[in-house]
């Protein structure tokens, strides 16, 4: 237990390094994206990689905590915060109603269920023409403050987005440590054996389910705040397959794999800009080639990568000698 | 063999600093941000390959003022998100001195904020009149209002005596900018609507929708979508033999639209920009010299026939040129300049910049155009 905390602390010292890196340049709002995005790779994680239940719909909830935040600030001229808060209670207890029937369902049937849900809140983002502005979006959302701080350029942005993604992952570590973490485990190997001894499968499934839902919604009124600016484009379909393929390439059932996961498909498409039109053919070979060579995700993957070589400049060296 | 690589690498670097050193004065750059891939890719390859092509020209002929112009293109996916990125890094890393684009309204929306913030010049090449009103200081934009395409056919309405329609927007941005002008202007010219009906962009079969108006009192329908939405309309009005008036929107004023139309187009009435009547407008129009040069260079370049999306990204080009040859090049001269554009015939229409107006156009940036026998001819 010792060596997680060094490990979260560790996390928590290079969070707040970065912003002496890149300062005020794009890097950082690209970092502030990271944040968002791991918050909500996060929340995937611990349904997906634990608990072993698909979501093909979690930029569905992100899509509403944004929505949610960004109508009751706009149309009734509500306080940021506590937008943000009706926004995480709504979404969790609609993932709590939704939850129990669909969960009832598994593996294929399950990850079409959830499919559906993520489209048909979709659709709701794009008909509802009077309350969200449609295909054109929602505009002049205010940004989040505290005692006269205004969260309104990058750098604030990155503390604000990140100091919540800390305590995110701080709460997802101390729960998959605990005995629910043991328990969501238990229910991936084997519903049935979970049971038998004696883990309120479906019970805990809903609840996992829930609040994966409520940290992907705090992520939305996040992303709705700093960007003031919100389009269902951003909330389709794709983003919920991005976000699964955040998880997968980070590695399964690994909180920090979840980061790494994150930041990797954020900045990648940056990074790889340089390519011009062809970074989205170098961005799939990348991802084909990671996952046949890390099945397990970068977090197992980076350090199997680093002993190779280690293996290898031994063997050379022996035959040198 | 190895030293021989070394002194390569070196002679290489050494060169990429004396040109760095010795070169001209350093070029202009100038950002755009289009939807070159995802579903508004329609909109952000030609605009794309109409920016790349004028620049090109500008350099050929020496550049503005003896600079060349540089510029950087982002692909934005159609996404909000990454057009912001995006826009982050043109203003931050690549340091432009303005910004063509986003192509859609959406991405135009989330963007503005950051030019507002940052100070750099915008130029949208999307059509939603909510970008540019009400007026932004550093944010422009060059694609026609919708409303200005709903007045041009509420006029012809008129003059044909037809006061009861039916609508039939996309679900999209472009349907539902289209759907809320068709309404808001429907009073001021007398006209009803009767039916107002939506399609889903991916949809394939519209004919319960058109059975429903056929039901109707309308007397015209007015279908407003990008390709291919509108060519199934237009077969399924056929198919039910339906006799109304069909009216599109300049959505769908390409060669595109006829081809997947087939016979279905002949007789389609719909605004649209001069592009596609480039050769048939009379010699005293004012964009005419600008019109055909234009067809004739994308055509040259790249095989096809340039659209009035391309235009768009044309006329802001060379607006921001008009705006550095008359100025400096700094961000708060080019705005400035561009506030004070007047008469410039691009391809979109004639811009008139002011203050209170940063959209620059009038209806008159529309022309009726009617299909016949799959070419186009002007409506009088």
């Amino acid at each position: 237990m010792n060596r997680e905390i060094v490990k979260y602390l560790l996390l928590v010292v290079v969070v707040l390094f970065i912003p002496l890196l890149v300062h005020e340049g794009y890097m950082l709002n690209v970092m502030v994206f990271v944040g968002i995005h791991a918050m909500l790779a996060l929340a995937l994680n611990l349904l997906l990689g634990y608990a072993g239940q698909i979501s093909l719909g979690q930029a569905g909830f992100f899509g509403l905590g944004a929505y949610v935040s960004g109508i009751l600030t706009t149309s009734f001229n509500l306080d940021p915060w506590i937008a943000m808060i009706i926004a995480a209670i709504f979404v969790t207890l609609l993932a709590f109603v939704i939850g129990f029937p669909i969960l009832k369902l598994k593996g294929h049937y399950l990850a079409m269920a959830t499919l559906g849900l993520g489209i048909i809140i979709y659709i709701v983002f794009n008909e509802a023409v009077d309350h969200t502005g449609g295909p054109s979006g929602l505009s002049g959302i205010p940004n989040l403050k505290i005692a006269g701080i205004v969260f309104d350029n990058d750098l604030k942005n990155y503390f604000l987005i990140w100091g919540f993604t800390l305590v995110s992952i701080g709460l997802s570590l101390n729960l998959v440590h605990s005995r629910i973490g043991r328990a969501l485990r238990s229910i991936h190997d084997s519903e049935v054996a979970a049971r038998v001894m004696g883990v309120n499968a479906r019970i805990l499934k809903v609840q996992i389910f829930a609040l994966s839902a409520c940290i992907s919604a705090v992520a939305g009124s996040l992303y709705a705040h700093t960007m003031t600016f919100i389009a269902p484009a951003s909330f389709g379909f794709n983003f919920s397959v991005e976000l699964v393929t955040m998880v997968i390439i980070g590695g399964l059932a690994s909180i920090y794999g979840s980061i790494l996961g994150a930041a990797l498909l954020t900045m990648l498409p940056e990074l790889l800009r340089t390519f011009q039109d062809y970074d989205i053919i170098v961005y799939g070979l990348l991802l084909i080639v990671m996952t046949m060579y890390m099945p397990g995700g970068l977090v197992n993957g980076i350090p199997a990568v680093f002993s190779r070589l280690k293996g290898k400049s031994k063997r050379e060296g022996g035959g040198d000698a | 063999m190895k030293r021989f690589s070394i002194r390569v690498l070196l002679a290489a670097l050494l060169s990429i600093f004396a040109n760095n050193v010795f070169a001209a004065p350093a070029a202009i750059k100038i950002g755009a941000l289009f939807s070159v891939t995802g579903p508004p890719s329609f909109l952000g390859e030609p605009e794309r390959n109409s920016a790349k092509m004028v620049v090109e020209e500008i350099n050929a002929k020496g550049g503005i003022k003896g600079r060349k112009l540089e510029l950087v293109v982002y692909d934005t996916g159609g996404d909000a998100t990454k057009a912001v990125q995006a826009a982050n890094r043109l203003i931050k890393e690549d340091k432009v001195v303005a910004i063509i684009g986003p192509s859609t309204t959406g991405e135009s929306m989330a963007v503005l904020p950051v030019a507002e913030k940052e100070g750099i010049p915008l130029i949208s090449c999307a059509a939603g009149s909510k970008i540019t009103d009400p007026v932004k200081k550093w944010v422009f934009k060059t694609a026609q209002n919708d409303g200005l395409a709903v007045s041009k056919i509420y006029e012809y309405l008129n003059r044909k005596k037809i006061s009861r329609v039916a609508i039939l927007t996309v679900s999209d941005g472009f349907g539902s900018s289209g759907r809320e002008q068709l309404k808001a202007n429907a009073a001021k010219f007398g006209i009803k609507i009767v039916v107002d009906d939506t399609y889903g962009p991916k949809d394939t079969d519209m004919t319960s929708q058109l059975t429903k108006i056929r039901g109707s009192q309308a007397q015209a329908v007015i279908c407003w979508g990008t390709n291919p939405g509108p060519a199934v309309i237009a077969k399924n009005v056929k198919q039910l033999g339906i006799k109304l008036p069909l009216i599109m929107s300049h959505g769908v004023s390409s060669k595109k639209f006829i081809e997947l139309a087939g016979d279905a187009a002949d007789g389609i009435i719909l605004p649209s920009g001069r592009v596609i009547v480039s050769d048939v407008l009379p010699s005293s129009d004012k964009q005419k010299k600008s019109l055909q040069s234009f067809v004739k260079d994308y055509q040259n370049h790249y095989k096809v026939e340039g659209d009035h999306f391309g235009g768009h990204a044309w006329d802001a080009v060379m607006l921001i040129k008009g705006a550095i040859e008359r100025g400096g090049d700094s961000p708060t001269a080019i705005r400035d300049q561009l506030e004070k554009t007047r008469g410039f015939a691009g391809i979109g229409g004639v811009f008139s910049f002011s203050p209170s107006d940063h959209a620059g156009l009038n209806k008159d940036a529309f022309v009726l155009v009617e299909i016949r026998n799959k070419d186009w001819a002007l409506v009088k």
